[in-house]
């Protein structure tokens, strides 16, 4: 489990973390939202112990960053957004000097790295030097990596950045692996669709303050406040509008002539909106289709953060 | 000790050493270098003297000489090897990844410091077999070489610390190599240079010598003074009677690098890593 308490992460007066607050449950997939700078990777940097807060503190399984980072560090498989690899050493050496850096005997890691180097299809570069692979390689070797201890808490920061759609798909299906051994997975990506099928939770952080957290529905949810409904018709599309736009609970209609639709936001509760149906056949009105368009986590994205602004 | 030698550090550091070729020119090179002196030495002693012989006395110079070159790899070297341990870490973006391992940073450290050392002991033990060579002439006995070897290493070790402390405070390879050459040329040089000023300034004063402790201190440090005194016993008398210290140079200098060499790694072990617990 982690457990994020009043994270605060001062640079002189700027407040690169204000006051994070946040509890995952073990096994939870969390996907950390955010622009540049917004402050998910100075989260991640203090996670992983290697950044001092200026005031708060979190705790990974019970182990506070600040008092016993030396468990944390054992508990966490960390990877960061940017990072090198050792020239001139090959991709199980590399597997090996880490795994020896957690202390795995030599024993163990012999049967563990061809294993890891399995799980992130690279059985095939085994003896090649790292230095020469692919970047989309590269990142999922740090990602195996990362896993050389079997951490029960994974920090994954911007795994997919850089990697060409195949290179992501491939990271995506690792990921969603690790999701069913039930690691507690902590992912930022400014991919959102892909976090939004792969996390439980996510959280959106913007300016160094999380502004929002929950489920990706329920942050749907909670920000959208408003269906937004399209209505294919026949007929005078205007008297279809003029129709829809009585009802108290619709607003800003609008007319898309060469679709033959009218869109609308929809904030009555999921009865009026039957009922509001009924009524529309009821006037005659000649509907094609009467749905409801889903509103993608960009788009939410940006409403928040446009609302933080 | 088995520890010692299983650690990762060490182990991954002198595996990419000896993938380079670099390491093995610069073995090459070195003995090249030092061949040629030797035999160069040699030749022009025997050839060109008339007397058709070496004599101890001129094996002795020759030790002499050897010695002050293997000071002088061991001076250069040393910071070239270790100056850019930590900050090449963090210049590749893999310093990071290796402070969050189970590794503790005194484990960390001492890797960094001791495959640097293991690769300069390499050097010259390479070079031993030509070291040798004044035996065959006498003049040498095998304990002063293994007392310049001991101190070789302590130099080695304390300016090895050194460079590791500067590469862990300083974030730029380029600047930590800078403060550390920088520090070997105060050790070397500019100590000799303030004992020579403190000494010529004592007797100015007061018209005759009189006690110098400062003086003292500042010839303890200097290896090149170490190794003169080393090679010359008579020389220590000199210093003696220069700073009316009564204290073996050999000893201030073994009491002085060991103390740099632990200030040093207690640095770079206290400032590798965040301190987490600190609140400001």
């Amino acid at each position: 489990m982690i457990e994020i308490k009043g994270l605060t992460k001062k640079y002189g007066s700027f407040y690169a973390l204000n006051d994070i607050n946040l509890t995952l449950q073990e096994g939870t997939v969390f996907g950390f939202v955010g622009a540049n700078g917004a402050g998910k990777s100075t989260t991640f940097s203090i996670l992983a112990t290697l950044l001092q807060p200026t005031s708060g503190d979190a705790f990974v399984n019970g182990k506070s960053v600040r008092t016993d980072p030396s468990d944390v560090r054992k508990q966490i498989g960390y990877m960061p957004d940017f990072f090198g690899v050792y020239d001139q050493l090959k991709a199980n050496e590399y597997l090996d000097f880490y795994g020896a850096s957690y202390g795995i005997s030599e024993v163990e890691r012999k049967v563990l790295i061809p294993q890891l180097l399995e799980l992130v299809n690279l059985s095939h570069k085994r003896y090649e030097y790292v230095d020469l692979l692919s970047r989309g390689m590269k990142q999922r070797l740090c990602l195996a990596r990362s896993l050389i201890h079997d951490p029960k808490v994974l920090i994954l920061d911007e795994p997919a950045s850089g990697l060409d759609p195949r290179a992501r798909v491939e990271m995506r299906d690792i990921l969603k692996q690790l999701k069913g051994m039930g690691k507690t997975i902590l992912i930022s990506s400014h991919i959102l669709p892909e976090l939004a099928e792969m996390c439980d939770e996510i959280g959106v952080i913007d300016g160094g303050r999380l502004i929002a957290h929950g489920s990706v529905t329920d942050i749907q949810a909670q920000l959208a406040g408003e269906r937004h409904i399209t209505v294919k018709a026949k007929g005078l599309l205007e008297n279809v509008a003029t129709f829809f736009e009585e009802d108290p609970f619709v607003s800003s209609v609008e007319l898309h002539t060469e679709k033959n639709s009218v869109t609308f936001n929809y904030r009555g509760t999921e009865d009026d909106q039957i009922n509001l149906l009924k009524k529309a056949m009821d006037h005659s009105i000649k509907i094609i289709s009467f749905s409801e368009t889903e509103t993608d986590l960009e788009d939410v994205f940006m409403e928040i953060t446009k609302g933080a602004k | 000790m088995k520890q010692v030698f299983s650690n990762p550090v060490l182990v991954k550091e002198i595996k990419l050493r000896f993938r380079s070729p670099k390491s093995f020119i610069g073995i090459l090179f070195y003995l090249i270098a030092m061949c040629i002196f030797v035999f160069g030495f040699i030749l022009l002693t025997t050839q060109f003297s008339g007397t058709g012989y070496f004599r101890p006395e001129e094996s002795f110079f020759m030790f002499t000489m050897l010695t002050y070159i293997q000071l002088g790899l061991i001076l250069f070297i040393t910071p070239g090897l270790t100056a850019g341990a930590i900050s090449s870490e963090r210049e590749k973006q893999t310093l990071n990844i290796l402070l969050t391992t189970a590794q503790t940073s005194f484990q960390i450290i001492f890797g960094k410091l001791t495959s640097s050392i293991a690769f300069l002991l390499l050097l010259l033990i390479a070079g031993l077999p030509i070291y040798s060579m004044v035996f065959l002439f006498g003049g040498v006995s095998p304990g002063q070489l293994g007392i310049i070897f001991l101190y070789f290493f302590l130099t080695m070790l304390a300016i090895g610390s050194i460079g590791i402390m500067y590469s862990t405070i300083i974030r730029k390879t380029i600047v930590s190599m800078i403060a550390t050459y920088g520090t070997m040329i105060f050790l070397s040089a500019v100590t000799g240079f303030i004992y020579l000023v403190i000494t010529g300034m004592n007797t100015m004063v007061s018209g005759s010598l009189s006690s110098s402790p400062v003086g003292h201190f500042f010839a303890s440090i200097n290896p090149v003074v170490l190794v003169l005194t080393l090679v010359s016993p008579g020389s220590d008398t000199f210093i003696t009677d220069t700073t009316k210290v009564d204290f073996p140079i050999w000893a201030g200098y073994a009491i002085f690098y060991i103390c740099i060499t632990a200030l040093a790694i207690f640095i770079s072990v206290k400032k590798l890593r965040v301190n987490m617990k600190r609140t400001k």
